[in-house]
């Protein structure tokens, strides 16, 4: 396997449009001829299907849910990052590059990372032109807040919808151009596998979630844009259709899966209550601008917190953290709050959360003021706890929230399958080890908008792509063996539900590759899985048939999925003999728990090969080395 | 973890397909945590009728946090069940009393075919925004974002509108089955600013339309659908596509 990179040389700042400078056109005449498969319609599959269909090519969209509109990215809540310096306090590019790239503790592509940055300003001009609704001051002009891991305010926001209403502006754009005949729109299709001619991706295979029918679509070349893969874990603040089938079923037709160990985990969530829990609820990170969070220093104490004397509280990411306080990165905050109730001093049924308070904030700026901030997220944690965080802290604890790992893509978005793109979530570029708050809306639109548009247009021109025909023998052997999968995952008839193997799988995962990892747990977590993967395919019980309407059939398949994912996962962690963002290895930290990296010999992407499966994942492991030409690799210091 | 738990008795509607008649069922279940969400306590159900070997009750759900609007049902008759202002899979069981009965249907309507159980086909929602809910902004074509500065009042009203969800509460709640605050609240959101103007007239009658071809009935201001909206969006929406309504059907500038 090839890993090249293909960054553009020259200075950092004019490698974007160096490149654009150099790539292949192709005429609008042309683009008509062309034919792009787009999957998922989250902020990237959205934006990207809007602008290819503007650009002139013929676009078909496909989702799982019931429309467009309802992909997971609706949910985020707490902003868009952009360079646009409106506060004037200081904000350019290169700084929003720098927090980046240090945020993701230089585990990332410089040149990708700079090109985030450079296109963030127009995805805002872009949104608001849609009539996206952001916040605004008294002026009408645009409003911003601070966010995690950066000194400046640069982050753009619609209440606590953010993620809506940049969807809906993207849903939008789609829906116009389905009226003007250029996309044709397939919610309720799942894909299923890749279809592979000649080395070049040529089409998909999807079931049509509500009559069951396995279909076939070709194409010049398929964006893939599905998301990321939390819930592996069971319990995640992922939407509950989020999956992996896409990605996972790419990556065995050999497309690289990159560092799949790099899962961050946020730290404000809503803890677990119970068994029957099937997702966790985040508490927006903005919440942090104003919560202070703290743990009783006392032991169990069981004292209502609005009666423990300030004395008696640990507020331990000020104390820890005096520079950025409360507002540290995600990766720092998680592992701060797995600390303190490994120590004991959790509270609540479970001892497991820490308290957010508001109270001094309310004091400060008045109720209202902080219920206009922030009042949607309030009401939802009352809804969910039944408690009040107006007169009550909030109790929160980490939950797994979003994938940095994903398919491996060079500068062009593009898998090492050629005209296989990647955007969003589903790929492994921006983050590195650890993604800052409000830049996976940035990112998602940014390959949706900016990039992928021009890069499958110098991908279209610069190669011959004969038609291909869906009776081809590739689609053919790909239809069957979709359709066998289900078959056979119907005809198990075992005891156990699909559910209760996910379930206990995401215990494995949490436990042994969760916030913190060691070699020992590592090892352990690889014979359970492997086990748990035997069972499941011997004892899996799948209702009813594959002809109609049946979600724990779609379930079954992505939960099949993730256990061979969740063994990729453990022996990525496994090789990485180092902590680096949310990566924490037990072995490798400071005294004081700060993760510690070990650039020397590790300073590379993990891009994995499929080889097989036999009882074992066989995986081999490439390495895409990271050259930082234009920053000094530090020790991350939140100080 | 605690909580206390209850019985709860269910009467479930099941429907094989669009054409399929369908039925009520019963089911009864004894170990209800008041803390569950209602989508957990069918989960739960669900996974009993797998134990026995009997088909899941069908529904529709994605992100559990009330915005993505994938859920939608009729619970003891009102869409999204007792609780103001909260889609039911924001829904909790401590709203309900031990030894309860809970009546469940799909949110039905002739726009709404049943598809299985309680999931209905609402695609008829995407084909109203597609006759016209949108700004034709091509992408790289926008401007500086803060050459155009938009009151905050009137940038909080787009918001309000905006925010709508789009899980169809308000069809299956309206006795004649009106996708009007749905179409409204898109209308009225654009309406609001700057960037809505230019398409303005065009918008309102493409979608108005649209709504009517779909086989929507008419308002007739029952107001239903302002109470079982999960995120409150205001029937003043529909006011205001009336009023664009009229004025662009009488003015043929
Ligand atoms: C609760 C929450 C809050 C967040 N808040 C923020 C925030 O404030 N700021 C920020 O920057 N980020 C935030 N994030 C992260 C961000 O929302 C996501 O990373 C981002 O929206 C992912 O977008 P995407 O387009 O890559 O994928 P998604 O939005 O996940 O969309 C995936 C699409 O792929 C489709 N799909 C998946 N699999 C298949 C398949 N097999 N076949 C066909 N279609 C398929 C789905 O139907 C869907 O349309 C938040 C995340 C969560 C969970
Ligand atoms: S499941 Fe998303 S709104 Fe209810």
């Amino acid at each position: 396997m090839k890993l090249d990179s293909k960054v553009p040389s020259g200075p950092l700042e004019s490698k974007w449009e160096k490149h654009l400078n150099e790539i292949n056109l192709l005429a609008p005449n042309n683009k008509r001829k062309h034919h792009v498969l787009v999957v998922g319609t989250g902020l990237a599959g959205a934006s990207a299907a809007a602008s290819l269909a503007e650009l002139g090519y013929n676009v078909t969209s496909f989702c799982i849910q019931d429309s467009a509109r309802r992909a997971h990215s609706i949910a985020a809540q707490g902003g868009i990052n952009a360079a646009k310096n409106y506060p004037n306090d200081g904000d350019t590019i290169r700084r929003l590059f720098n927090d980046t790239i240090k945020g993701g503790d230089y585990r990332s592509r410089e040149a990708n990372v700079y090109r985030l940055a450079q296109v963030s300003n127009e995805i805002i001009d872009q949104a608001v032109a849609q009539g996206v609704p952001f916040a605004r001051e008294y002026s009408g002009l645009l409003d911003n807040r601070s966010f995690g891991g950066a000194q400046v305010s640069r982050t753009f926001y619609a209440r606590g919808q953010t993620g809506q209403q940049l969807l809906l502006g993207a849903y939008q754009a789609m829906m116009r151009m389905i009226h003007a005949g250029k996309i044709d729109y397939q919610p309720r299709k799942e894909m299923l596998d890749l279809v592979v001619v000649d080395g070049k991706a040529r089409g998909i295979i999807t079931r049509d979630l509500v009559s069951g029918k396995i279909e076939r679509w070709s194409g010049d070349a398929v964006v893939l844009c599905t998301g990321g893969y939390g819930n592996v874990f069971y319990l995640s603040t992922n939407a509950k259709n989020s999956n992996v089938t896409a990605a996972w079923r790419c990556h065995k037709r050999g497309a690289a899966f990159a560092n799949p160990c790099y899962v961050q985990i946020h730290p404000t969530c809503i803890p677990v209550s119970g068994d029957y829990q099937s997702k966790l609820t985040l508490m927006s990170e903005s919440l942090r601008n104003d919560g202070r969070v703290w743990v009783p220093k006392k032991k169990g104490d069981e004292r209502n917190p609005n009666d423990i004397p300030e004395e008696e509280r640990y507020y331990y990411l000020e104390e820890r953290y005096p520079s950025f306080g409360n507002l540290v990165p995600r990766d720092v905050a998680s592992r701060n709050a797995k600390m303190v109730t490994d120590d004991g001093m959790g509270i609540g049924p479970t001892g497991r959360a820490v308290y957010l308070d508001f109270r001094d904030a309310i004091d400060r700026d008045g109720k209202e003021a902080i219920k206009a901030k922030y009042g949607n997220l309030f009401d939802m944690y009352e809804n969910i706890t039944g408690d009040n965080p107006y007169e009550q802290p909030m109790r929160i604890f980490p939950a797994v929230h979003y994938t940095m790992g994903g398919l491996w893509v060079d500068y062009n978005l593009m898998s090492n399958i050629p005209g296989l793109f990647v955007a969003g979530e589903a790929n492994f570029s921006d983050h590195g080890a650890n993604r800052l708050g409000a830049s996976a809306l940035m990112q998602g639109l940014a390959d949706g908008y900016f990039v992928i548009p021009y890069t499958i247009g110098d991908y279209i021109a610069g190669n011959d792509l004969a038609a291909v025909s869906t009776d081809d023998e590739a689609f053919g052997e790909a239809a069957d063996a979709s359709a066998k999968q289900l078959d056979k995952l119907l005809n198990v008839k075992g005891d156990r539900s699909v559910i209760d193997f996910h379930r206990e799988l995401g215990k494995i995962m949490w436990d042994k590759v969760g916030i913190a990892r060691n070699r020992e747990g590592l090892e352990q977590a690889i014979e359970e899985i492997r086990s748990l993967r035997e069972e499941f395919w011997k004892n899996v019980r799948v209702p009813g048939e594959a002809g109609y309407y049946n979600k724990y059939l779609e379930f079954a398949h992505r939960v099949a999925d993730y256990f061979e994912l969740a063994e990729l996962m453990a022996l990525d962690a496994l090789q990485r003999n180092e902590s680096c963002g949310c990566h924490l290895r037990d072995e490798y930290q400071t005294e004081d728990g700060e993760a510690v990296r070990n650039d020397e010999e590790f300073s590379f992407v993990a891009a994995w090969e499929y080889k097989g499966l036999n009882g074992k994942l066989e995986a081999e492991l490439h390495k895409e080395d990271l050259e930082f030409e234009f920053v000094e690799l530090k020790q991350r210091s939140y100080k | 973890m605690g909580g206390s738990n209850m019985t709860i008795h269910l009467k479930i509607w099941r429907q094989e397909g669009p054409e399929a008649e369908g039925r009520f069922e019963t089911y009864t279940l004894d170990q209800v945590n008041e803390h569950m969400s209602f989508l957990e306590m069918l989960d739960v159900l669900n996974e009993q009728l797998v134990t026995e070997g009997k088909l899941p009750v069908e529904f529709d759900y994605d992100c559990r946090e009330g915005i993505c609007g994938s859920c939608n049902m009729v619970i003891n008759g009102k869409a999204h069940g007792p609780k103001r202002l909260t889609a039911v899979c924001q829904l909790h069981m401590r709203n309900y009393s031990d030894g309860d009965t809970i009546v469940i249907e799909p949110a039905r309507a002739a726009a709404f075919p049943v598809i299985r159980d309680l999931v209905v086909d609402r695609s008829a929602f995407d084909r109203i925004i597609e006759a016209g809910g949108y700004v034709s902004v091509k992408t790289g074509s926008a401007p500086e974002a803060n050459t155009l500065p938009v009151d905050q009042f009137n940038a909080n009203k787009a918001f309000d509108y905006a925010t709508c969800i789009g899980c169809g509460a308000c069809v299956a709640a309206c006795p004649n089955s009106s996708a009007s605050l749905f179409t409204g609240a898109k209308i009225a959101h654009l309406n609001k600013l700057p960037q809505g103007q230019p398409e303005r007239k065009n918008r309102v009658l493409a979608m108005v339309e649209q709504m009517e071809k779909e086989g929507f009935g008419d308002c007739s201001n029952f107001a239903e659908c302002e109470a079982v909206c999960p995120v409150g969006i205001s029937i003043s929406a529909i006011a205001e596509m009336r009023r664009d309504y009229m004025k662009a059907m009488f003015d043929d500038n």
